[in-house]
């Protein structure tokens, strides 16, 4: 059985879920109106985590938060199960499918077989599409791929049942009512006052202070951890900021779209001025990824150059300071 | 960034015929997405990841071989793996686990614990017991 479903590709995997399943009950959402709107965009140093052996930083809300925040400020109600047992998982997403319902599942990325090598890591949070099923096969679309794909019962089964942290267990969800007229006006400022929130807070590792930590952080890198580990970290830094489904530039161009878009939306003229100076902050970010990988290829530590990309990460704080606290203004 | 600044290097993503999708500027300043085939400081951090984990399993590999630990380090790190993420894959404590390591202990363990290992590592009690034997 085969639901009729488009396919449509996007930069990151949770946005992607949202406007594809939108998009297939008719209600046309772009990828950066969903991650707008759900306060996608965040820098925040997670201490005490470590991450394939170095220290974790995300430049965006925990996984499922994008979903759960757009849900409540458009008005759409979201049916989410979680599951101990595979087989009870798998018939639910079989009647859902007989239903001629596609759903959204979390998956684990180790097991996904049509991603490259490099990309498998077990990194819990990815996200994906059913859209149906022949012959024991599930028909897939994930929003990081171009095309959509499959995978077999069995490869379902374990990416939906991956161990670790935030393990999926099963994990399905799918709209289940809509309202009449979606009010993106009002979603759309709820979205851009939490994220000028998060990106302001006063707490050590979140949002722009977040940025200054690991700047500090980076400097103390080669002395305390030696070449190796303080390369090994800085890379992980800009695999973060740049792995697939960013949109580039740790997620600021995908969020400069999104202020485009609502500039036109909300006829405020001042987001599309805004929009402007995200981009230059995320070429900004491009700039610093681009001076890290210098650091790591020639496999040096000079503390020099650490203080250099640290000096560049500060500046990008002062500007996203500068510029949350402008976006604050320009909603009032 | 510009619609003709967003970088097509080579990349490992040609493997899985797969291109990620950028945001950025058209001539008009409108935001437009554009396929990427990779981006070297990125491909660069990632290969170096690699690279580090290869070593690991190298190092794993040859402390089994002088029988200083257990298989299932190596198999760990060969699936890319730390020690609570496959402490949760067997539903063991992490110290538990930890104490597999140590080759006496590995020996004593039963069958069935074994086979655990085993399934979760997707090789044959043989190839558990005797890394020589995995493939790779």
């Amino acid at each position: 059985m085969e639901i009729n479903f488009t396919h449509h590709q996007t930069a990151h995997c949770e946005n992607g879920v949202i406007s594809n399943l939108m998009k297939h009950h008719g209600f046309e959402i772009s990828e950066p109106m969903a991650f707008g709107i759900g306060s996608g965009l965040l820098f925040c140093y997670i201490p005490f985590l470590k991450v394939n052996h170095a220290p974790a930083l995300t430049y965006r809300a925990m996984p499922g938060f994008i979903f759960k925040r757009f849900a409540k400020r458009v008005g759409i109600q979201i049916k989410r199960e979680k599951f101990k047992n595979p087989e009870d998982a798998k018939a639910r997403l079989d009647a859902n499918l007989e239903n001629n319902n596609p759903v959204g599942l979390q998956v684990g990325v180790y097991n996904l077989t049509y991603f490259p090598d490099e990309y498998r890591f077990h990194f819990n949070a990815h996200n994906l599409i059913v859209y149906g099923k022949q012959n024991g096969t599930y028909l897939i679309s994930d929003p990081v791929m171009e095309t959509v794909t499959t995978l077999t019962a069995k490869d379902l089964e374990k990416v939906r049942f991956a161990k670790g942290p935030f393990a999926p267990k099963g994990h399905v969800y799918y709209p289940v009512s809509f309202p009449e007229n979606l009010d993106l006006e009002k979603a759309i400022i709820k979205g851009i006052k939490h994220t000028c929130r998060d990106m302001l807070a006063p707490m050590p590792v979140l949002g722009v202070k977040g940025i200054r930590y690991v700047a500090k952080l980076i400097r103390k890198w080669p002395k305390k951890n030696g070449v190796k580990k303080a390369n090994h970290y800085l890379g992980q830094v800009v695999r973060m900021q740049e792995e697939i489904g960013t949109g580039g530039g740790g997620f600021r161009y995908i969020f400069a779209a999104f202020l485009q878009e609502s500039s036109g939306i909300l006829k405020n003229p001042k987001l599309a001025e805004l929009s402007k100076e995200m981009t230059v902050i995320g070429d900004l970010w491009r700039d610093f990824a681009l001076e890290a990988s210098r650091i790591y290829k020639n496999r040096s530590a000079q503390e020099d150059a650490y203080n250099k990309v640290a000096s560049q990460l500060e500046i990008i704080a002062d500007e996203e300071e500068a510029f949350f606290k402008k976006l604050k203004n320009a909603i009032k | 960034m510009k619609k003709e600044e967003v970088p097509q290097d080579k990349s490992n993503l040609e493997t899985a015929k797969l291109k990620e999708l950028c945001y950025a500027v058209d001539e008009d300043g409108n935001y437009i997405t554009v396929n990427s085939s990779g981006w070297d400081p990125k491909t660069i951090a990632l290969s170096q990841a690699i690279e580090e984990i290869n070593e690991r399993v190298a190092e794993a590999k040859s402390r089994v071989l002088n029988n200083e630990t257990s298989p299932i380090e190596y198999y760990m790190e060969f699936h890319k793996m730390d020690l609570s993420i496959l402490a949760s894959y067997v539903g063991m404590w992490t110290w538990l686990v930890k104490r597999h390591f140590k080759p006496q202990i590995f020996k004593k363990l039963s069958e069935r614990k074994l086979q655990n290992y085993a399934d979760i590592f997707d090789v044959t009690l043989d190839q558990l017991k005797d890394i020589t034997k995995h493939g790779n």
